[in-house]
């Protein structure tokens, strides 16, 4: 009886496609490559190692120089630990307090969930960007003040994600059910809603992920985020872009790096492997 | 070609998530003859919707026709194109959903949607058409046929608005009509309104008809053909009369015995009757903005007062909207009551289950009607039965898993589905994971909002014999709510009628002929029986109907 759809494969239990492979594959190299970045570049990052500027692809120098004759190889592969790192950090902080907060407040109701709502639909109103450029200049900039500046900018969309869905499970009659048992507010929370959540609330932690590395990348291109000589992708590109004209790898290979990671944690959300339920199987 | 509709040999096959084919028609051959209604009847999953869509040339998604021919006014709609089909819809055939209130668009006016069929197919000027509906409206008697069009369809009533589905229906001519249990959702005194228009308006007009329901009941009224399908297969056909008087096959007279469960012994202890478990008095609960009173100003119960024994239970009977479910409520505490004392094991109990001992709590457990939302899908059974054991009971794992065992076996389940996630059960067993969460708390009572009502009439009938055994075991009491007379009658001691959030009597179930109020009298006169005759000789007190029965 059992006859596999062409398209889709099964493992575990769970099916899968081509597409959703191939993404996570390509997260999982960058993840590696984050991890271990400090072990495998050829060359440290800030030192000058070509005569020439702008250098183009040969032996040794696999992705060319950059505008100061620095391997834009090693640097690269130094900026996904700065890209990727600063980005979950920060994606991890915004989802964990946006999502606790959002269920907190549909379970809650009231004038918990008024006052909170309001105050972080003001936060969602002041634009990300001019929200990054105000607070790294008053205060600098820094790892720990980026992290904690992207996190808190996009908090109030995960806020506003989780109780959408949390009001949802909460008119359900388990809910009433658990209340009338005389459950605590947390079991309510970690017990009853998250379960029935977790995987939106997964998929919107990728996307989310994806506007943070945008972002991050965005304000280092305009010279707010990490500082020289370290370097993520956006930088790289913006410290690069006077080789635009020569069509130098060293601005062409950060941009390929950036679309890379986040039309792959893109193309994962879509096609996550889903679990096969069938009753009689 | 002799009848209107020939089937023969249909099958029907769907594919499952993990690419399995399951086969969910299997051969299955039927003939409708011209002007005759012909009942599709069985339980949820048999086939019998899928049977009635196919008529339509129809397969749901994930469906697909694999073999037999389906004749329709000697059309083959198995074979046609989707753009011919689309052409014989609305004017060979037409359909008549479950949930009329779901398939009407709130946005236009009625008239709108009922006359669209005829603008769709260009049958008729659109001044026609509105003459031929207000004809229509008239038929099916509803009320103010002229004015009625214009309304929207939230301005009209659940009953009203089905016979509207009718009409749109009716309207383009069709030689067939498909109704897809359009009376389930009904209170039984809007279901007799209805029933008896559907059938005035068909007999007049000689329309065929086909009748999906699995109420053996309204099947009786308005069918002159009966056909039983179990698991995609046709169990038995034969007329009306014959399936009622005579069924051959085992699952029809199951189907039949279900729906007259035997009547409950009186319990031999007279001395414990007297007990009193829970007693309410005068409660008042309600909805809106709270008025200088301290009353709410919508009061769904109004100054109801009565009282529960221990070993013995109670129904609460009444149509949708009369205040049964809030009363259920307001005893567990998820609704506080505005007024009046609420008296548990005579001890004076909070409003408010937020306020309540976890022992008040523990000893009055709750069962909703909906399994489906009643169960936490992202849990497996075992989890959701153990909870209350570590909650009220603080029992370690080995114990739990113990009892888990103990429980589902009282609930008649087998011990493998502990692992399963209630999304892998059915109805029926659903219901029972939700009882065995209750039974897990060693309530003294359990309030039982409408357990049956989203359940097949076999399966309901065994869920209430479990009912019974369990309380003959565990010395339970039961407030039993519904609006199933049927079901009402076969497990309580004491019937308590609500209209309007009032209580308007309180009787024993073998004096519900007796009745002395005059809703109790609509109520338990609207309950149809089974038998053929008696939709037509059934003579209503219209000053009655027109009181108390929404039309």
């Amino acid at each position: 009886m059992a006859r596999a759809v062409a398209s889709r494969r099964s493992f575990l239990g769970h099916s899968y496609n081509l597409v959703g492979v191939v993404a996570s594959l390509v997260i999982l190299a960058w993840t590696v490559v984050a991890i271990f970045a400090p072990y495998i570049i050829p060359h440290p990052i800030g030192d000058i190692v070509d005569d020439d500027y702008f250098g183009p692809m040969r032996q040794g120098l696999w992705l060319g120089s950059d505008y100061l004759g620095r391997d834009m190889l090693s640097r690269v592969l130094m900026g996904a630990r700065y890209t990727v790192g600063i980005s979950l950090a920060a994606v991890c902080i915004a989802c964990f307090s946006g999502v606790a907060l959002g269920m907190l407040a549909a379970v809650t109701g009231g004038w918990f969930d008024t006052c909170l709502s309001r105050f972080l639909d003001a936060m969602n109103s002041i634009p990300s960007k001019l929200f990054g450029l105000v607070v790294v200049a008053a205060v600098g900039s820094s790892i720990p003040v980026l992290i904690l500046t992207l996190a808190v900018i996009y908090i109030p969309g995960a806020y506003r994600f989780a109780r959408a869905l949390a009001v949802n499970i909460n008119t359900m009659d388990f809910m009433t059910v658990a209340r009338v048992r005389g459950e605590s507010t947390a079991y309510l929370i970690g017990s009853e809603i998250l379960p029935n959540i977790v995987r939106p609330v997964l998929a919107d932690f990728g996307l989310r992920f994806v506007f943070i590395v945008l972002l991050l990348s965005g304000l280092s291109f305009l010279g707010l985020g990490l500082q020289p000589p370290l370097a993520d992708w956006g930088a790289l590109v913006r410290e690069n872009i006077g080789g635009l004209p020569f069509a130098a790898p060293a601005v062409v290979v950060p941009s390929l790096a950036i679309a890379s990671l986040t039309i792959s944690v893109n193309l994962l959300i879509d096609n996550l492997p889903q679990k096969i339920r069938d009753r009689d199987a | 070609m002799t009848n209107l509709v020939e089937v023969r040999n249909l099958s029907i096959e769907a594919t499952t998530d993990a690419g399995r084919v399951v086969e969910i028609i299997k051969s299955v051959s039927l003939d409708i003859a011209d002007g005759e209604i012909v009942a599709l009847i069985g339980e949820s999953g048999s086939g019998k919707t899928t049977v009635a869509l196919s008529l339509m040339g129809h397969a749901r998604p994930g469906c697909r026709f694999t073999g037999g021919e389906i004749s329709v006014n000697g059309k083959n709609m198995a074979a046609l194109s989707e753009k011919e089909r689309a052409k014989l819809r609305g004017t060979d055939i037409a359909y008549v959903p479950q949930s009329a209130a779901a398939s009407f668009n709130p946005a236009s006016t009625i008239m709108e949607q009922v006359i669209e069929v005829t603008r769709i197919h260009r049958l008729m000027p659109p001044e026609q058409a509105r003459k031929r509906a207000v004809e229509l409206f008239r038929a099916l008697s509803l009320p103010d046929p002229e004015g009625i069009g214009a309304r929207y369809p939230h301005q009209v009533s659940g009953g009203q608005l089905q016979r509207l589905a009718a009409a749109m229906a009716l309207i383009g001519d069709p030689k067939l009509v498909i109704f897809d249990e359009p009376t389930t959702a009904l209170d039984v005194t809007t279901q007799i309104d209805v029933l008896k228009a559907f059938k005035s308006v068909m007999r007049a007009d000689g329309i065929a008809g086909v009748y999906v329901s699995h109420d053996l009941a309204v099947v009786a009224q308005i069918a002159d053909r009966i056909i039983v399908l179990k698991g995609g297969e046709v169990q038995e056909t034969g007329t009306t009369a014959e399936i009622l008087t005579s069924a051959k096959h085992p699952y029809t007279r199951e189907l039949l015995a279900a729906f007259r469960p035997r009547q409950r012994l009186a319990p031999a202890d007279a001395a414990a009757a007297t007990n009193q478990l829970l007693r309410i008095d005068n409660i008042t609960a309600g909805y809106g903005a709270v008025r200088d009173d301290g009353l709410p100003l919508i009061r769904a119960v109004d100054t109801v007062s009565m009282v529960v024994e221990k070993g013995r239970n109670l129904g609460v009977i009444g149509e949708s909207g009369c205040g049964k479910s809030t009363l259920a409520r307001v005893i567990a505490g998820i609704h506080p009551a505005a007024a009046g004392d609420i008296v548990f094991d005579g001890k004076p109990l909070q409003r408010a289950a937020s306020k309540r001992s976890r022992d008040q709590l523990r000893e009055m457990q709750i069962v909703f009607q909906y399994a489906d939302t009643a169960l936490n899908p992202a849990k497996p059974v075992e989890d959701i039965i153990a909870r209350p054991l570590v909650f009220y009971h603080g029992l370690d794992r080995q114990a739990r898993s113990k009892r888990v065992d103990e429980l589902l076996d009282m609930v008649r389940l087998p011990k493998s589905l502990r692992y399963r996630y209630p999304s892998e059960l059915s109805g029926g067993q659903k219901q029972r994971v939700n009882f065995a969460r209750a039974l897990a708390a060693d309530p003294k009572l359990i309030i039982c909002d409408e357990i049956t009502s989203a359940l097949d009439t076999v399966v309901a009938s065994a869920v209430i014999e479990l009912l019974k055994e369990l309380q003959r075991e565990l010395g339970l009491s039961y407030i039993f709510i519904s609006h199933d007379l049927s079901v009402v009658e076969a497990i309580c001691d004491e019937i308590m009628v609500m209209y309007n959030g009032q209580r308007v009597e309180q009787i024993t179930p073998d004096k519900v002929k007796a009745a002395t109020h005059p809703y109790s009298k609509l109520l338990f006169s609207s309950v149809p029986k089974l038998d053929p005759t008696w939709l037509d000789g059934l003579v209503r007190d219209p000053e009655l109907v027109a009181q108390y029965g929404h039309r």
